[in-house]
C-alpha cells in the first residue's frame, strides 16, 4: 500500500507539474497520467441544465454567493474531494488530498489549475506579509455578467436568477471560444474525447443550491473558509469582517466590482494578485468589451450597405450607357479595352 | 433496321464518355492522363495530403488531446491562427479585386478578377473545412445556422459571414462554372447576379475580416497589450484589404508563370503596369496602417513595453513587415521596378501572417514562463499543409479547365 501511495504522489507531483507544462511535449507525456485532464464523459453540467431548464421561471430573484476567506483556510483540499464526489469526477480517497498540506513534496508545490475532470483547485501561495502559507480555493467565480456567455456562438450559457453560470452542453460545437473569453479560465475542455467533448466547468451546485442544499464544498469546509448565502448579505459580512481587523484583511474584497462583479466573493491577507487572483481583469463586464465592435459592424452593415448598393449601381448603369454609346460610335473606331470583345 | 432508340443510346454513350474526357481529363485518355499527371511537384502535393489525411483520421478518432498541443490554458492554436486568422485574411483578393473592378469600375484589372474570386472561394471553403478539425463537435456546426443563436458573440457573427460569403463567392465564380458546361443562360444569369454579390460581399467581407480581430477584445488581460487594441478590427481589416492585394501580386505572378500556355495574347509590359498599380494602393494601406499602429501605440501609452522582448518582436512586426514593404513598394513604383515589387508583396504577406500567429499565440498568454507557451505539434502543422495542398491542386485542377486566367472565347470578357 505505502509503495502505491508514493507511486500515486509521484505521479501527481509530475502531473502537477504537467499540468502547467501542458505545451511541452515531454510535459505533454506526462500529463497523459492527470485523471483531470483526461477526464470524459463528464455528466455534472448536463444535469445542471436540465434542471435549470425546469426550475428557471420559479427561482428566487435574489443573487445568491459564497465569500472565500482565504486567511482561515488550512489546505485540506475536502473541498476539492466533495466537489469531485458530488459531480462524479474522477477521485482519490479522500486521506490522499488531506495529506497534501503536510507533505514535503505536494500537489501545492505548483499552481494548478481547474480542469475537465475537476471544478475547483486548492493552490498554495506563500505570504509577503508573515512567510506562511496561504491557500486559495479557485473555481468559477459565476461573474453577474458572463464573458463565456456572451461569447458562445450557440447561446448555450444561462446566468441563473439565484447565481450560478449554468453550461447546456446539449448544443455546444465544441469552439472553445468561451475559454478564451473568461477572464479567470475557468471552463475547461474534454481534450480526450474523440466524440463527444464537453466544456465543463462549476456549476455552483445549482442541483444543491436551488433546493434548499449548500454547494458540496461548502458543506465539507471544515475551517469556516466558505460561507454560503445571499450576496448582499455576504458583501456586507465582508465588509464587516475587514472593518473589524483591519491588520488582517487588505481592504479590497475581489468579486465585488471585478469584471462587473461575480457570486463568489474572496477575502485576502496579500493584495489579490500575489495569491493567484487576477487583479488586471478590469472592472468592465466581458460581455461590453465587444459588444461596442458587434454594435459598429451591424451599423456598418445596415448604413453602409446602401450607399455602397447605389454606387454600384451608378456605376452599372453608367457603364451601360457607356457600352451602348460606345457601339454606336465604333463603327469605325477600335476599342481600347484590354480584352473587351464587344 | 435498327431501333432509332439503340442508335441514340450508343451516341449518348459515345458523348457522355467524350464529355467526361474533354471536361475532367483535359481530352487525354485515362492513361494518357495519369501518365501526364505523375510529376515531382504532384507527388510533392500528394505526400503532403496524405500525412494531412493521416492527422486528420487520428484527430477523428483519438480527439484533440493526442493530435495537437492545446491545453485549457490554451484553448485556440495554429489550426485557428494559421487556417482561420491567416486563412481568411489571405483568401481577400477576391474582397478587393472584386470591389475595385465590379464597383469602382478599374477594368483594367479585370483579368486579375477570376483568380482572385477563384482563390477567395476555395480559401474560405478550406478554411471552413481545416476547422472542423479544431471544433470539438464539429457534425453540429448546423445548429449554428438553424438551432441555437448566440448574438453576442463575435463568433456567431463570423460564422454566419462565412456561410454567406461562401455562397458570394460561389455566385461570383459561376460564370466560369456554366461557361465550361455550357449552360449559356445559367451563365448570364450569374453574370448579372455577380454584381450584386460584388456589393453584398463587400459589406460581408469587410464585416468578418474585421470580426476575426474583434475575436480578441474579449481578452484584455490575456493579449499582450502591444497587441490589445480596441481598434484590433480596424487593423485586421485594413491588413486584409492590403494582404488582399499583395497576394493578388504574389498569386498572379505564379499563376501567370504555371498557366502561361493558357494566355495567348500575354503582355508582359501591360502585366507589369498593372503590377505596378497594385503595388501603388497595397502601399498607400500599409502607410495608412502602420500610421495607425503608431497612433495606437502612442493612445495606449505602450511605450515603456518596447524596451522589452515583447518590444522587441513588435518592432520586427511593425518596422520589418509594414513599414519596410511600405517603402519598397512606394520605391518600386517609382523607379518602374516590377520585381520589387513582387518581392515586396511576399514579404508582405509573411507579415501578415507573422502578425496573425503573433495575436493568436505568441502574444497570447504573454505573462506564461517560456516553458508553459503553446507551441504547435507536427500533427498540427502536417492536417494545416495537408489543406494548403488540396486547395493548390484544387486551384490547379479548375484554373486548367475552366475560363479563369483567360476570357471564355464564346463570351467575351463580360464587362
Amino acid at each position: 500500500m505505502s509503495i502505491d501511495r508514493r507511486k500515486f504522489l509521484k505521479h501527481s507531483l509530475t502531473m502537477a507539474g504537467a499540468t502547467l507544462l501542458s505545451g511541452g511535449s515531454i510535459a505533454h507525456a506526462l500529463d497523459k497520467r492527470d485523471p483531470s485532464i483526461l477526464s470524459t464523459g463528464n455528466t455534472a453540467n448536463a444535469r445542471n441544465w436540465k434542471l435549470w431548464v425546469e426550475k428557471s421561471e420559479s427561482l428566487t430573484p435574489e443573487k445568491y454567493g459564497v465569500l472565500v476567506d482565504t486567511t482561515v483556510c488550512i489546505g485540506c483540499r475536502r473541498c476539492e474531494w466533495a466537489c469531485n464526489e458530488w459531480n462524479k469526477n474522477p477521485n482519490r480517497p479522500i486521506k490522499e488530498f488531506e495529506a497534501s498540506v503536510s507533505q514535503q513534496k505536494s500537489v501545492f508545490d505548483t499552481v494548478r489549475r481547474m480542469h475537465a475532470g475537476n471544478f475547483t483547485v486548492v493552490n498554495r501561495f506563500i505570504s509577503s506579509k508573515d512567510g506562511k502559507p496561504i491557500y486559495v480555493k479557485r473555481q468559477c467565480m459565476h461573474c453577474d455578467d458572463p464573458g463565456c456567455l456572451s461569447s458562445c456562438f450557440v447561446d448555450a450559457y444561462r446566468k441563473a436568477k439565484n447565481g450560478p453560470v449554468v453550461h447546456n452542453a446539449s448544443v455546444c460545437i465544441g469552439c472553445r471560444y468561451c475559454m478564451v473569453a473568461c477572464p479567470f479560465d475557468v471552463p475547461a475542455y474534454e481534450y480526450y474525447a474523440p466524440l463527444n467533448p464537453q466544456i465543463t466547468k462549476c456549476t455552483f451546485c445549482f442541483d444543491r443550491i436551488s433546493q434548499g442544499g449548500v454547494p458540496a464544498c461548502v458543506e465539507i469546509c471544515p475551517a469556516g473558509v466558505l460561507t454560503y448565502g445571499k450576496r448582499s448579505d455576504l458583501m456586507k459580512l465582508a465588509r464587516e469582517k475587514i472593518g473589524n481587523n483591519p491588520d488582517k484583511y487588505i481592504d479590497h474584497v475581489y468579486g465585488e466590482y471585478e469584471v462587473g462583479g461575480t457570486s463568489w466573493l474572496y477575502l485576502s491577507s496579500v493584495p489579490f494578485h500575489e495569491i493567484g487572483l487576477r487583479t488586471d481583469v478590469g472592472t468592465t463586464p466581458t460581455p461590453k468589451l465587444t459588444k461596442g465592435f458587434l454594435i459598429g459592424v451591424k451599423m456598418f452593415e445596415i448604413v453602409a450597405a446602401w450607399p455602397l448598393v447605389f454606387g454600384a449601381y451608378y456605376t452599372i448603369s453608367k457603364a451601360r450607357e457607356k457600352t451602348r454609346a460606345g457601339h454606336e460610335a465604333s463603327a469605325a473606331g477600335k476599342e481600347e479595352g484590354h480584352g473587351e470583345k464587344h | 433496321m435498327k431501333h432509332p432508340l439503340l442508335e441514340r443510346k450508343k451516341v449518348m454513350a459515345k458523348n457522355t464518355n467524350s464529355w467526361f474526357r474533354e471536361k475532367i481529363l483535359l481530352g487525354k485518355s485515362n492513361r494518357d492522363y495519369i501518365i501526364s499527371s505523375a510529376t515531382p511537384g504532384n507527388f510533392i502535393a500528394g505526400l503532403i495530403i496524405v500525412y494531412g489525411v493521416i492527422v486528420m483520421v487520428y484527430r477523428l478518432f483519438f480527439g484533440l488531446g493526442p493530435s495537437t498541443n492545446l491545453s485549457d490554458n490554451y484553448p485556440w492554436g495554429f489550426w485557428i491562427g494559421f487556417d482561420i486568422l491567416i486563412g481568411i485574411a489571405l483568401a481577400a483578393p477576391g474582397l478587393t479585386l472584386g470591389t475595385a473592378v465590379h464597383l469602382f469600375g478599374m477594368k483594367k484589372y479585370h483579368h486579375f478578377v477570376r483568380p482572385a474570386i477563384l482563390s477567395s472561394l476555395l480559401g474560405y471553403i478550406f478554411a471552413v473545412f481545416a476547422l472542423l478539425f479544431d471544433l470539438g463537435r464539429y457534425y453540429r456546426i448546423p445548429y449554428l445556422l438553424g438551432w441555437s443563436w448566440g448574438f453576442s458573440s463575435v463568433l456567431f457573427l463570423i460564422g454566419w459571414h462565412f456561410f454567406l460569403y461562401i455562397n458570394i463567392c460561389l455566385i461570383e465564380w459561376s460564370p466560369a462554372l456554366f461557361e465550361w458546361l455550357n449552360l449559356k443562360k445559367l451563365r448570364e444569369f450569374f453574370q448579372r447576379a455577380a454584381i450584386w454579390a460584388t456589393i453584398f460581399g463587400v459589406i460581408i467581407a469587410g464585416g468578418h475580416q474585421s470580426a476575426l480581430g474583434g475575436l480578441y477584445l474579449i481578452a484584455p488581460a490575456k493579449l499582450h497589450p502591444l497587441w490589445y487594441s480596441m481598434f484590433l478590427p480596424v487593423f485586421f481589416l485594413l491588413s486584409a484589404i492590403f494582404v488582399g492585394i499583395a497576394m493578388v501580386i504574389v498569386e498572379s505572378t505564379i499563376t501567370h508563370k504555371v498557366f502561361k500556355h493558357q494566355l495567348k495574347d500575354f503582355n508582359q509590359a501591360e502585366f507589369d503596369k498593372r503590377t505596378m498599380g497594385l503595388g501603388t494602393a497595397a502601399a498607400a494601406g500599409l502607410f495608412i496602417y502602420f500610421i495607425l499602429k503608431i497612433f495606437d501605440l502612442a493612445h495606449s501609452d505602450n511605450w515603456a513595453y518596447l524596451n522589452t522582448f515583447y518590444g522587441y518582436w513588435y518592432l520586427l512586426e511593425v518596422l520589418g513587415f509594414v513599414l519596410l514593404p511600405a517603402m519598397l513598394f512606394a520605391s518600386g513604383v517609382r523607379n518602374g521596378n516590377a520585381r520589387l515589387i513582387r518581392l515586396t508583396a511576399v514579404l508582405t504577406v509573411a507579415g501578415v501572417i507573422l502578425n496573425r500567429l503573433n495575436v493568436s499565440i505568441f502574444a497570447y498568454n504573454w505573462q506564461f514562463p517560456a516553458s508553459m507557451k503553446y507551441y504547435p505539434k507536427w500533427m498540427e502543422i502536417s492536417l494545416s499543409f495537408g489543406v494548403v495542398a488540396m486547395l493548390i491542386v484544387a486551384y490547379r485542377f479548375i484554373a486548367n479547365r475552366m475560363a479563369i486566367m483567360y476570357d471564355h472565347p464564346d463570351y467575351g470578357s463580360g464587362h
